[in-house]
């Protein structure tokens, strides 16, 4: 055995310890079931063995499966074969609750998924309190289940309601809450685990779970003729719309297996789960959610778009030029990530302001619990507010976020080249200036870069790294291990109008008020848009964002000589809302009204401004229009390369601009129809509601040969 | 097809669906029981002349299930000859039920039949037998499940009814049926329901609250924004796009109330009418059920008396009167707009918003209040009619001979 090892001793305890040899990690694979059932044979016939206790050998106990090898199962695995690859771990599990032996589960680190399954197999748990040592199954956060017996033994264990709370919402549980809950039977100090789980069995306890007895029936066994049960389900199914509409198929199948499992013998829910596992494992929606929110955001994090040669910057000061909200945001993640930050803005008041942010940012999570004073003090101590530009001496690295305007950032670039070391880079925070024309003002531009961090800074995740002409490779290097020290996700574009997310994301508005335009009516609009899974609609967005802004950026580009950055329809409608004083929530309503204390809601005026025509398109189409149109300009985004690999585009529209997670983004979702069937459909679109669906000849080519975003996997 | 008459009918009065109710202690077989003996000692009815007893119920599970009605057959001391069946369509059961019969004597498969139906609400849960439809989540979702009330509160926004609309709806109705008591509109076919002593626990419609006004009416707080507030609003915006937000108009006040009660009808063919020495006193003119849309649930009265005029070769201006059962007065409100239909006309002596719905039993209780009625204004067509859980409609046309 490689990654598990055993140990009896006298008193007739034997002690599993897993302990992975190749990995940092022990993680659920093939090697390890075999080596499991393999040991659980031994224990069992060993006769001097009166008891197990399994721990591991990591400090972690175990994180559940290795998501790698399950991204590849769509295209690859037919679900019969998911099912057999559910129950050949069904079984290891079901064989260890099954030997005849008590087995105590001595958990001492974070135990989650997989791991926490193997735990819930097992006859009694003890937990490490220790606030790290969590317990969960987070699946659903992947668009899977537990498919090796977690469903049916929580169930089983805490009742189906309480059980679904956790298997829909995949959260984790700290060692006290765990206990609360009764998924774990005891707490102890991490280096104890084994001595109490030793302890317990000493006690001579069975080795039969609650649902092995005989007449044993679930609470809710009889559900359909318990009405409170059966409202019970009527509800949870209505939240799971609720929260996710009808686009994620993984909180539905957790309902069923629950609903359906808990009315069956064990071995048969075992069975029923392993098939709804299968669904889910073989469905394009949990690729598309490994893929893009766990695969490629980790390698991204990891550097994958860092040129290579470059040695690692670690990053101790830099400057901050703007005190604003971004440059505040920028000021308050950076100080958090360990880095000494001065905070520059026209006056040392400005300045002291956006430090403020940070201060009453840190007070509201200390007033939480969720940090200590000494840890707020210290990292506001990181922060250094200024008027004097002479003291970004010794800054690696300058993020400026002035006002948007070329002439104010060319000053402030001088200024602050002025007193930066030769090897300092200077990233631009514009969401909108091009960075080439920025650049113009550096005397050195091969180290002048874009950074688009995005609002919230301290609670949005990606940081969009735009190449100007001139930025050379490692100045791009150090701007990706900077993003990776602030634990954020960096994708690589090139320069362009809007780079790329603010670019596509214009689709998504403007989707709107064309809409709009042609008299759809608003509350089919922003329900179509919630309904294929954005969180906000397009018309309630327009509100937060201005009506202004777009307009504004609009009306620049359009004096650029081959300007593409433009609107096919909907500009009237921006420009009579401005007109109408409707232009924003800030000018006190746009397209929707806010009373004070109540619910906003769609004004009444629209009606008249934009009147709904006789015949409303079909709901399918507004749905389809929102995800088309964006999906068709990140396809010119990579046909005009302004990003290069589908993994940028698809982390960029997902962590951007809240493209849904179910379609794993924007090319991703192209990927997911099938090429051929998006270019029809969108020259469907396009006959219909406008050329800006038309796909390229490009695409076109792309679709006739086949060609996908994402390497096709061969099964 | 032969003639199928409606010969009798009676109905017990309705009992509010609580513990407090006082028919609360008499369980749903023995207030059919009742009914069936009434029938039979009413025309000193030779029993052995019928075929089948089919008794609707909307929750037919425990002690209303069990074929009840061929226990209350039995029970009433009826011949050991007649059959018994239950029928479930919701609250179109007890229509359903007459249909049904009226069917095997019209396919001349039988000669005579008695249907009814029953519904005992306070000794059962709502809920109480809850099924796939709503409860399995798999198929919950794909039929975009949503509880009655919020499909009635939809009615409401998707027509723009006020609040002030369907409260007024509601205080004619408990107007109404006021004035159909005070004159004893109903006496004829109220049987009162007796105790285990013999006496009578209950002679008239308890749960009216005859002076109720908009204005009372309007103090009430709207019964199912809790439940909308749940997730079920956002199942009803992923059908129905055009919503932005559900307007809840509906309450306790202008809902059909939560009652205990029964009701049966005996129908037959000429043949059995100079076998008993019966007259007719209306034929089944036609009847029909359909589905409608499942989410919204209670649209279906339009589609289904549409198809029960087309069945009969009738035309709405060729109905004299309407009972349309008021489940929640945005359904009755949408059925005379979209049928344009006076309101003079339809639910005459008021209806279950001001005297409850025992949801098996309204359907044959209220195809008897009609009759009454044509026979009291010496009219001659009426149409019965109801919306049905899960999105269908039960309707028959009478006419008098």
């Amino acid at each position: 055995m490689r990654h598990l090892a055993i140990e009896t001793g006298a008193d007739g305890v034997a002690v599993l310890t897993l302990d992975n040899a190749v990995e940092s990690m022990n993680v659920v694979s093939d090697d390890w079931l075999d080596e499991m059932n393999a040991a659980i044979a031994q224990l069992r016939d060993d006769a001097a063995v009166t008891g197990v206790v399994i721990t591991s050998g990591k400090k972690v106990f175990m994180a559940g499966a290795d998501l790698k090898a399950l991204v590849d199962a769509y295209g690859t695995m037919t679900p019969h074969q998911a099912y057999a690859f559910s129950q050949k771990a069904t079984a290891m599990h079901r064989a260890l609750e099954t030997m005849g032996k008590p087995v105590a589960c001595a958990i001492n680190g974070l135990a989650l998924g997989g791991g926490f399954e193997l735990a819930l197999a097992c006859h009694y748990r003890v937990l490490a309190d220790d606030p790290k040592a969590v317990v969960g199954l987070p699946e659903v956060n992947v668009g899977l289940l537990p498919g090796s017996g977690g469903t049916q033994r929580l169930a089983r264990l805490i009742g189906a309601q309480p059980a679904l709370d956790l298997l829909l919402t995949g959260r984790s549980l700290a060692p006290a809450e765990a206990l609360q809950a009764k998924v774990v039977d005891a707490l102890a100090p991490a280096g104890d685990v084994v001595a109490v789980a030793r302890a317990w069995l000493a006690t001579n306890p069975s080795p039969v779970r609650i649902w092995d007895v005989k007449g044993y029936a679930a609470p809710e066994q009889r559900m359909m003729i318990i009405p409170e049960v059966a409202m019970g389900f009527s509800v949870a199914t209505a939240k799971v719309v609720d929260k996710a509409g009808y686009n994620l198929p993984a909180p539905p199948a957790i309902l069923s297996t629950v609903f359906e499992g808990i009315q069956l013998p064990f071995d048969k829910a075992l069975s029923v789960e392993s098939k709804y596992f299968a669904k889910l494992l073989t469905d394009p929606v949990a690729r598309n959610i490994i893929r893009t929110t766990f695969i490629s955001k980790q390698a991204a994090e990891k550097g994958a778009r860092r040129p290579a040669g470059v040695p690692k910057t670690h990053f101790t000061k830099v400057g901050v030029l703007g005190a604003g909200m971004m440059g505040a945001g920028i000021a308050l993640v950076s100080a958090r990530a360990g880095i000494d930050v001065v905070l520059i803005d026209r006056d040392t008041a400005t300045a002291e302001k956006g430090k403020a942010y940070s201060a009453n940012a840190f007070a509201r999570q200390v007033a939480r619990g969720g940090m200590t004073q000494d840890a707020a003090d210290a990292i506001l101590a990181r922060i250094a507010p200024t008027d004097d530009f002479a003291r970004l001496v010794g800054c690696q690295m300058v993020i400026e976020a002035v006002f948007e305007d070329v002439a104010i950032k060319a000053e402030t670039t001088r200024l602050a080249e002025a007193v930066l070391g030769s090897d300092a880079i200077f990233a631009t925070n514009t969401s909108t200036l091009p960075i080439s024309q920025l650049a113009e003002a550096s005397a050195r531009p091969d180290q002048f870069i874009g950074t688009h961090f995005f609002s919230p800074v301290d609670r949005m995740g990606l940081v969009e790294i735009i190449k100007g002409q001139k930025t050379s490779p490692a100045t791009l290097a150090k701007a990706v291990d900077f993003v990776a020290q602030l634990r954020k996700t960096p994708i690589v574009v090139r320069d362009s109008r809007g780079f790329y997310t603010s670019r596509v994301f214009r689709m998504m508005i403007f989707e709107g008020v064309a809409m709009l335009e042609e008299g759809v009516e608003p509350a089919r609009i922003e329900n179509a848009a919630r309904s294929v899974g954005f969180p906000v609609g397009p018309l309630a967005l327009l509100d937060e964002v201005t009506m202004e802004l777009p307009v504004k950026i609009l009306d620049d580009a359009a004096d650029a000589p081959g300007n593409t950055y433009t609107i096919e329809k909907g500009y009237a409608v921006l420009k009579r809302m401005i007109a109408l004083g409707r232009g924003s929530r800030k000018a006190g309503g746009g397209f929707y009204d806010y009373p004070a204390g109540a619910p906003k809601h769609l004004w009444q005026g629209l009606a008249e401004e934009f009147p709904v025509a006789g015949e409303q398109p079909p709901q399918a189409d507004l749905k389809a229009r929102f995800l088309y149109a964006q999906a068709i300009e990140t396809a010119r985004c990579m046909e005009e390369g302004v990003i290069e690999t589908a993994e940028d585009g698809d982390l960029g529209a997902v962590y951007g601009w809240g493209f849904p997670a179910w379609t794993g983004g924007t090319l991703s979702y192209i990927d997911t129809v099938g090429i051929a069937g998006f270019v029809a459909e969108a020259d469907r679109l396009a006959q219909l509601y406008g050329a800006r669906f038309a796909p390229s000849a490009w695409l076109r080519d792309k679709a006739a040969k086949g060609e996908t975003f994402y390497p096709a996997k061969k099964g | 097809m032969r003639d199928v008459f409606i010969y009798d009918h009676v109905r017990t009065p309705r009992g509010r669906g609580r513990p407090d109710g006082s028919l609360h202690e008499i369980p749903a077989i023995e207030l059919v029981t009742q009914l069936l003996q009434s029938v039979q000692a009413r025309s000193d009815l030779d029993t052995a002349l019928l075929d089948d007893v089919v008794i609707g119920c909307a929750q037919p599970v425990g002690e209303q299930g069990g074929v009840l009605a061929r226990g209350a057959v039995l029970n009433a001391g009826y011949a050991d000859t007649v059959g018994g069946q239950q029928v479930h369509r919701f609250c179109g059961s007890g229509l359903e039920a007459v249909n049904n019969v009226s069917g095997q004597i019209a396919s001349g498969m039988a000669m005579a039949g008695i249907g009814g139906g029953v519904e005992s609400m306070s000794r059962t849960v709502m809920g109480f037998d809850s099924g796939a439809w709503c409860a399995d989540p798999r198929v919950a979702l794909h039929n975009y499940y949503t509880p009655q009330g919020i499909g009635a509160d939809l009615i409401a926004t998707l027509e723009g009814y006020s609040r002030t609309d369907v409260d007024a709806y509601a205080a004619e109705s408990q107007r109404r049926a006021a004035v159909a008591w005070q004159e004893g509109r109903f006496a004829r076919s109220i049987v009162p329901v007796r105790d285990v002593l013999g006496e009578v626990i209950l002679d008239n419609d308890e749960f009216r609250r005859p002076n109720t006004t908009v204005e009372s009416l309007g103090a009430l707080k709207p019964a199912f924004a809790g439940m909308a507030a749940l997730g079920f609003g956002r199942v009803v915006r992923e059908r129905y796009p055009q919503v932005e937000e559900i307007n809840h108009v509906h309450t306790g006040g202008n809902s059909s109330g939560i009652v205990d009660g029964a009701g049966v009808v005996l129908l037959g063919n000429a043949e059995f009418g100079q076998a008993s020495g019966l007259k007719p006193r209306a034929r089944m003119r036609s009847w029909a059920s359909i589905g409608s849309e499942q989410t919204i649930m209670l649209t279906g009265p339009v589609a289904v008396a549409q198809k029960a005029l087309k069945n009969a070769g009738m035309t709405a201006g060729e109905i004299d009167l309407w009972e349309l059962n008021e489940a929640f007065a945005s359904v009755v409100l949408r059925f005379m707009d979209h049928m344009d239909i006076d309101h003079a006309k339809i639910n005459v002596n008021g209806g279950a918003i001001a005297m409850g719905h025992p949801l098996g039993a309204t359907g044959a209780m209220i195809l008897g209040t009609v009759l009454d009625e044509l026979e009291r204004r010496d009219l001659n067509t009426a149409m019965t009619l109801l919306c049905v859980g899960n999105g269908m409609g039960t309707a028959a046309i009478i006419e008098r001979v």
